[in-house]
């Protein structure tokens, strides 16, 4: 079947969706999909084409989050300048990131990240008045399109489609332009990118502050949909989950983070009734491993070899620009 | 001024443990270049053998101290040879990711068996405090000082004086020369891992009866480490020392002072700043061992 | 132009006063023995080190500030490692080069505005004629990290040509090369002074370097020992004292 009669089959069943899915907890599961799916697109223009990993992307998932909840609730406003405000405020979070990484690059941005993070769980943590602290604020508002209440689930799987197609977009635009080529030759051989104009400041700022509103818009569409909001939007457990979709889905092609996504958040659901989360979590600890030596470039590139006839590929080496 | 005195007793104790912690790292991060965020749940695995020795199987403190170091070498030994080895030529983000996936797997092995419940690990000193002038100390604290300061100690004459510690400094400065001078470079690595794996566990081992053990223990510890070591400088001995008293006694300060929800934070600051305005750490003259 | 140039780092001074005139539309070669501060010279104007003291001008302006703004100025530099985007294709990489050649902001690429289109167009145009021009043609799609040591070298050339230079630095561009390649890289420098393109090589290959310039400079410990026409260059004293002090000797 040829690549894009797939993805037409694709297309048409997920626009049908509601109609043939027979519980609304599947529903639900391809809600939360789609919402990790924008997130993933996003760690993956850092990790996967700029080539930084940024373990701190729950702090953005959150900012979006908190913003999008807060401006509905307390100061009223609706849910779509919310949403834009979020990705706002995740943005200009990322641009602080940003311009840190211009002086640090590999284990020290991470560090950094983390860092960033943890600092920003606290504060929700601890600044009471603004955040309720650990009780969290629920009552979030669903969103309204006109006289119509989104609140339904069909109605909000529609939203998280739309958000996620335009997010995919948006990647796609950005990789297979010129931006895109600057971002993969920062992380291919920064000097040579420079000698020929190359900005490293600029594009390497640019790539965050994307990425981080993209993510601030997947915490505002999850805010709105499980209308609570708690620091434990900062858990580590997001960020882990976020980076092994990346990771195993296929970090610098575009299709991969999508599928990373939808395969770990089917997967964790389908296996509840028989594991524990404990042992999924360790299973992801173990899977990362795996991954890292024998599936190096993610599920998606080594299909794409697979289906060319190539050898396995090695570990490390970065995955080339893909086009998909 | 009697509490300044306090919180800075406070502090060397949690210092004395971070020194340990940082001095491992700094050799697994400055040396080797492995960015083990696992390194905290060594720490973790200290406390919890520490915990099973002498609440499961009866036996005396020290024996569990010893356990726990032991076994923290032993499985920094394992970790090291499996994984680390066959990625030795890979780039840093691969090791970095392998390092995220062990944390992530011991963290969860520690949930699974020992249950997310936190645990009380009993010692066997005196409970009541002792009064030094104006302060008081547990006992359990001035032990986990000394036994801190003892093992910094080893550790200091390891490096410095053993040929051990020799051919690991060599080892880190220039491997090349040192295969062809015949030190065996891949025993080297399983050492020195397991050396700061030790560490970590020692810390845990020591901490663990002062606070509790709970699974999560290891993530603060993990950055603290880090924090310790980019205070200090990657590689740099005497830095992380300096680098872990400081960053205790600083915490200790803010928590006392400013606000005790916000004290992990001074780690998380730490690192932001240091890393952006003295990158080499605050001690950047002292000498690197590698 | 370059005015008395000084490189000092770790205690050693890699430049001690270096100043040479480089004439626009020339082909001018840097040579000296090994350690005369030749590609510190070349990472010190084109921004990857900043000197103690100095000044270099191009086009009657000063020259400075990070190498990407140098490029803005038109001045490109090739390294002396051999330098590629490994996993992109030779397509790919010649199309990087081309960046500052397209004028796309962030919001007409996310609109996907047809401007951008048309201006992709153009450059996938571009890039076909440089890497025909390099004679790359037939790897167009390969990857450039997997191609023979001198068919990268020519992927080099190609990144930095595609930047349309007007003043291109080349660092030991045939280091390496066999000698039916270095025929070819000696008529493609001479076709791309033909565009009016200065050159200022580095070069430890003599035959090369007095073939092909108009100029020839020469460094010794960081200082400017000789400067002039090839033939002149041959025949100076100080230059051959120079030569034989070290393990090379002008051929």
């Amino acid at each position: 079947m040829t690549r894009r009669a797939l993805a037409a089959l694709l297309a048409v069943a997920l626009l049908t969706a509601p109609s043939w899915l027979t519980s609304a907890y599947h529903l639900h599961v391809l809600i939360m999909a789609g919402i990790f799916a924008i997130l993933a697109l996003s760690l993956n223009l850092l990790l996967g084409y700029t080539g930084q990993l940024s373990l701190g992307h729950a702090a953005f998932f959150g900012i979006g989050a908190y913003t999008s909840a807060l401006l509905t609730l307390k100061l009223e406003w609706s849910f779509w300048p919310a949403l834009v405000s979020a990705a706002a405020t995740a943005g200009l979070a990322g641009w602080a990131i940003g311009r840190l990484a211009l002086k640090l690059r590999g284990a020290y941005f991470v560090l950094v990240t983390i860092s960033f993070a943890g600092v920003i769980s606290l504060v929700s943590v601890n600044w009471m008045e603004l955040t309720n602290g650990p009780l969290g604020l629920p009552g979030v508002p669903a969103p309204e399109l006109g006289p119509w209440s989104l609140r339904a689930k069909a109605a909000y799987y529609y939203l998280v489609l739309a958000a996620a197609a335009l997010a995919y977009l948006v990647c796609h635009r950005l990789v297979h332009s010129r931006i895109g080529r600057a971002l993969v030759a920062l992380r291919e051989n920064e000097p040579l990118a420079e000698s020929v104009g190359i900005d490293a400041t600029r594009y390497l700022v640019l790539a965050a502050v994307i990425s981080a509103a993209l993510a601030g818009v997947a915490g505002s569409l999850y805010a709105h949909y499980t209308r609570f909001v708690s620091p434990e939007v900062f858990l580590f457990t997001y960020t882990v989950t976020m980076v092994i979709m990346v990771v195993a889905g296929g970090q610098g092609t575009l299709v991969g983070p999508v599928i990373g996504a939808l395969l770990f958040t089917a997967l964790p659901e389908a296996l509840r009734e028989a594991m524990a989360w404990q042992w999924q979590m360790l299973a992801y600890g173990v899977v990362l491993v795996a991954l890292v030596f024998f599936l190096p470039k993610g599920i998606v590139p080594s299909i794409e070899r697979m289906r060319r006839g190539l050898p396995r590929s090695q570990p490390a080496s970065r995955p080339p620009l893909q086009q998909c | 001024m009697e509490q300044l005195l306090q919180h800075l007793v406070n502090g060397l104790v949690l210092g004395g443990t971070y020194a340990l912690l940082g001095i491992g790292l700094t050799l697994i991060f400055g040396l080797m270049s492995v960015v083990n965020f696992a390194h905290g749940e060594f720490y973790t695995l200290g406390a919890y053998t520490t915990f099973g020795v002498l609440a499961l199987a009866g036996w005396p403190f020290f024996v569990a101290l010893g356990a726990a170091i032991l076994l923290g070498a032993v499985a920094g030994a394992v970790c090291e040879r499996v994984l680390l080895r066959p990625l030795r030529g890979e780039s840093i983000d691969t090791v970095m990711l392998v390092m995220i996936g062990v944390w992530i797997a011991m963290q969860n092995t520690e949930l699974l068996v020992w249950g997310g419940v936190a645990r009380s690990i009993p010692h066997p000193f005196p409970t009541a405090p002792l009064t030094l002038g104006p302060l008081s100390i547990a006992p359990v604290r001035l032990f986990v000082v000394a036994a801190a300061a003892a093992l910094i100690g080893a550790a200091w004459l390891l490096i410095q004086r053993t040929r051990l510690g020799t051919a690991m400094r060599a080892t880190f400065q220039d491997r090349d020369t040192a295969a062809l001078m015949g030190v065996p470079i891949g025993r080297i690595h399983t050492i020195t891992f397991a050396f700061g794996s030790a560490l970590a566990a020692a810390a845990g081992a020591l901490l663990g009866p002062v606070f509790l053990a709970y699974p999560s223990m290891g993530d603060l510890a993990s950055l603290k480490a880090f924090s310790v070591v980019i205070l200090g400088g990657l590689g740099n001995l005497a830095g992380a020392t300096l680098g872990g008293l400081l960053l205790g006694i600083a915490e200790e300060l803010g928590a006392g002072y400013v606000s005790s929800g916000y004290r992990d934070a001074v780690g998380f600051v730490a690192i932001i700043l240091v890393l952006l305005f003295r990158p080499a750490g605050l001690f950047a003259r002292a000498e690197r061992i590698g | 132009m370059v005015e008395e140039l000084r490189v000092a780092f770790g205690g050693v001074t890699a430049l001690a006063g270096v100043s040479f005139t480089v004439r626009p539309g020339t082909i001018t070669s840097l040579i000296g023995p090994n350690g005369a501060g030749k590609t510190t010279a070349f990472n010190a104007i084109t921004g990857y080190l900043r000197p103690s003291h100095g000044r270099v001008s191009w086009a009657s302006a000063p020259l400075g500030g990070r190498p990407c703004d140098i490029a803005r100025r038109g001045v490109v530099r090739t390294f002396q490692k051999t330098s590629v985007f490994p996993t992109l294709t030779v397509f790919d990489n010649v199309r990087t080069g081309l960046h500052l050649r397209a004028r796309a902001s962030v919001w007409s690429v996310l609109a996907g505005a047809r401007r951008v289109r048309e201006e992709e167009a153009r450059i996938a145009d571009s890039a076909r004629a440089v890497i025909e021009f390099v004679g790359l043609g037939d790897r167009r799609d390969e990857v450039a990290g997997e191609l023979p040591y001198g068919e990268q070298r020519l992927v080099e050339l190609a990144i930095a040509l595609a930047a349309e230079p007007q003043l291109l630095l080349l660092d030991e561009p045939a280091a390496g090369m066999t000698g039916g390649e270095k025929e070819r890289l000696i008529a493609m420098i001479r076709r791309i002074r033909e565009r009016h393109v200065t050159v200022l090589v580095v070069e430890h290959d003599m035959k090369l370097v007095m073939g092909i310039s108009d100029t020839v400079i020469v460094l010794n410990h960081g200082r400017v020992i000789a400067t002039g026409p090839p033939a002149s260059i041959q025949a100076n004293p100080d230059v051959i004292r120079a030569y034989l002090g070290s393990s090379r000797a002008p051929a």
